[in-house]
């Protein structure tokens, strides 16, 4: 299994990809809508393609809106591989 | 009521030539053909026409940002390049753009098919809506031309969508010489746009009406000929910026030409077969409305899409019409058959031809089919003063556009 650093990478590469985004900008705490200038369209489909890049299923819809910052998501990602690689 | 005069302003095109109205023009005064060869089709069990006329591949992501082209399949991204050039060429100032005096009318046949393709091939063997993302709808929606125009742009004003196949972009211009005739807005950007997709010929295919000449695809498209045997496909879109006459003399803009009458009737008797009675009475209504007699006409561009049915009722409704001695031609030959995008990318080839006083022939005409001697169709480039035309569109569905086009005597 990859290491949270690699996984946090691979999040990075996959997001600055699909929304054309420089990696260099994608700091910690970088805001996802006001720094990056994502909007509610995009966060629907930032969950398709994790869903497909780390065959998770993305299903707390309330913890999902309470992502603000590039870390908040990548805590997320790293909570949600863990619970489900547990199960 | 006083009804506005209306000019046409600006011109812009995404054509199987490629991005720019001077690449278009220069490709139909040298005489080329877009058609090609697609072999991808060639898999396809049952689709006999593996030849079309596509757009180009070229790098749209550095000419429009993300935010905006997230929403936009193919025609909506040809459509915007269209748009903008348009209103460069027209010297619309943002001002005037996002003021609510300024509309679009764009139509197109119907959404992006190669997003349609994409959304039900995940959806119905798989019978899941799962890792389908949020913008593909509006990539698919019958306005998504016009309304990711808009949004990209800041348009604020009245926003249409005339989706009619064939004659969406002749009807977008109709409509919006209405509303600017009617000073519902000063400005109206109208067009139509169009991608190539395997479907799509394939509809024509399933109708006997598209060209098998897959050997020979830049002779394949040759209407009014006796060889010819169907339709070619294109892609591409047309945007012409429509404006009330005073407005555009009162800011010196070019006038490339009058919009004066605009004939659009359904023939109301058949869904497919073209009928000769009704382009006889659209071309009538668009000559009426204008006051002009057969013999003000210089020039008619026809629809001529290279199928037989159609060519020979149009040759012989032009005979009644207009008269046997006005020069006819068609694009269908260098452009194929661009559909939704037809009536503009044709109509910014005939205001070319007024401006340099040349009537260009229809490509692949060579042996002129005798039932269609009611019309006179050119066969060379040549010299020729054309001060007024009639723009004819004809589409599935029993419809049938003209537009009565003139110069403008400053």
């Amino acid at each position: 299994m990859i290491t949270d650093d690699e996984l946090c990478r691979k999040v990075i590469e996959v997001l600055a990809q699909e929304f054309e985004l420089d990696p260099e900008e994608m700091v910690p705490e970088a805001t996802l809508y006001d720094d990056l200038g994502l909007d509610s369209l995009d966060a629907v489909d930032m969950v398709v393609v994790l869903e497909k890049t780390f065959g998770m299923k993305v299903t707390d819809e309330a913890a999902l809106r309470s992502i603000r910052t590039v870390d908040d998501l990548m805590q997320f990602v790293i909570r949600l591989r863990a619970e489900q690689s547990r199960a | 009521m006083v009804l506005n005069r209306v000019v046409i302003t600006g011109r812009g095109a995404v054509s199987p030539f490629g991005l720019g109205v001077e690449r278009l023009v220069e490709n139909l005064w040298a005489g080329n053909s877009a058609v090609c060869v697609m072999e991808e089709w060639r898999g396809i069990e049952g689709l006999k026409s593996c030849i079309a006329a596509p757009v180009p591949p070229f790098d749209y992501k550095s000419l429009l940002p993300r935010t905006v082209r997230r929403s936009m399949g193919k025609m909506a991204i040809y459509a915007n390049l269209a748009t903008m050039e348009a209103v460069r060429d027209a010297g619309i100032d943002d001002e005037l753009l996002k003021s609510g005096k300024t509309g679009a009318a764009i139509g197109s046949t119907t959404g992006s098919p190669a997003v349609y393709e994409k959304f039900y091939a995940r959806y119905l063997p798989n019978n899941a809506f799962e890792g389908i993302k949020s913008g593909e709808f509006f990539k698919m929606m019958g306005h998504t031309c016009t309304a990711n125009v808009c949004l990209a742009l800041g348009i604020r004003g009245e926003q249409w969508a005339p989706v009619s196949a064939c004659t969406s972009s002749s009807q977008a211009v109709g409509l919006g010489y209405l509303l600017v005739q009617t000073g519902r807005q000063e400005v109206v950007l109208c067009g139509g746009s169009e991608e190539t997709h395997a479907s799509v010929t394939g509809v024509f295919d399933l109708l006997r009406a598209a060209s098998y000449r897959n050997d020979d695809p830049e002779s394949a498209c040759r209407p009014f000929d006796t060889g010819r045997d169907g339709v070619v496909c294109g892609g591409g879109s047309g945007i012409l910026v429509l404006e009330n006459y005073e407005h555009a003399k009162t800011r010196g803009a070019k006038i490339y030409g009058e919009i004066v009458g605009f004939g659009n009737v359904n023939d109301a008797g058949h869904i497919a077969n073209p009928d000769k009675d009704s382009m006889v009475r659209a071309m009538k209504n668009a000559m009426d409305e204008a006051g002009l007699r057969a013999e003000d006409i210089d020039y008619v561009n026809a629809h001529a899409t290279g199928t037989e049915l159609g060519d020979v009722a149009e040759a012989a409704a032009i005979g009644v019409a207009v008269d046997s001695s006005t020069p006819v031609s068609s694009f269908k030959g260098h452009l194929g058959h661009t559909l939704g995008a037809s009536g503009t990318l044709e109509l910014i080839g005939v205001l070319e031809m007024m401006e340099r006083g040349e009537i260009l022939p229809t490509r692949n005409l060579e042996d002129v089919d005798p039932r269609c001697a009611d019309a006179r169709l050119e066969t060379e480039k040549r010299k020729a003063e054309i001060r007024t035309v009639l723009k004819n569109n004809f589409a599935l569905g029993g419809v049938n556009t003209s537009l009565a086009i003139t110069k403008v005597n400053l």
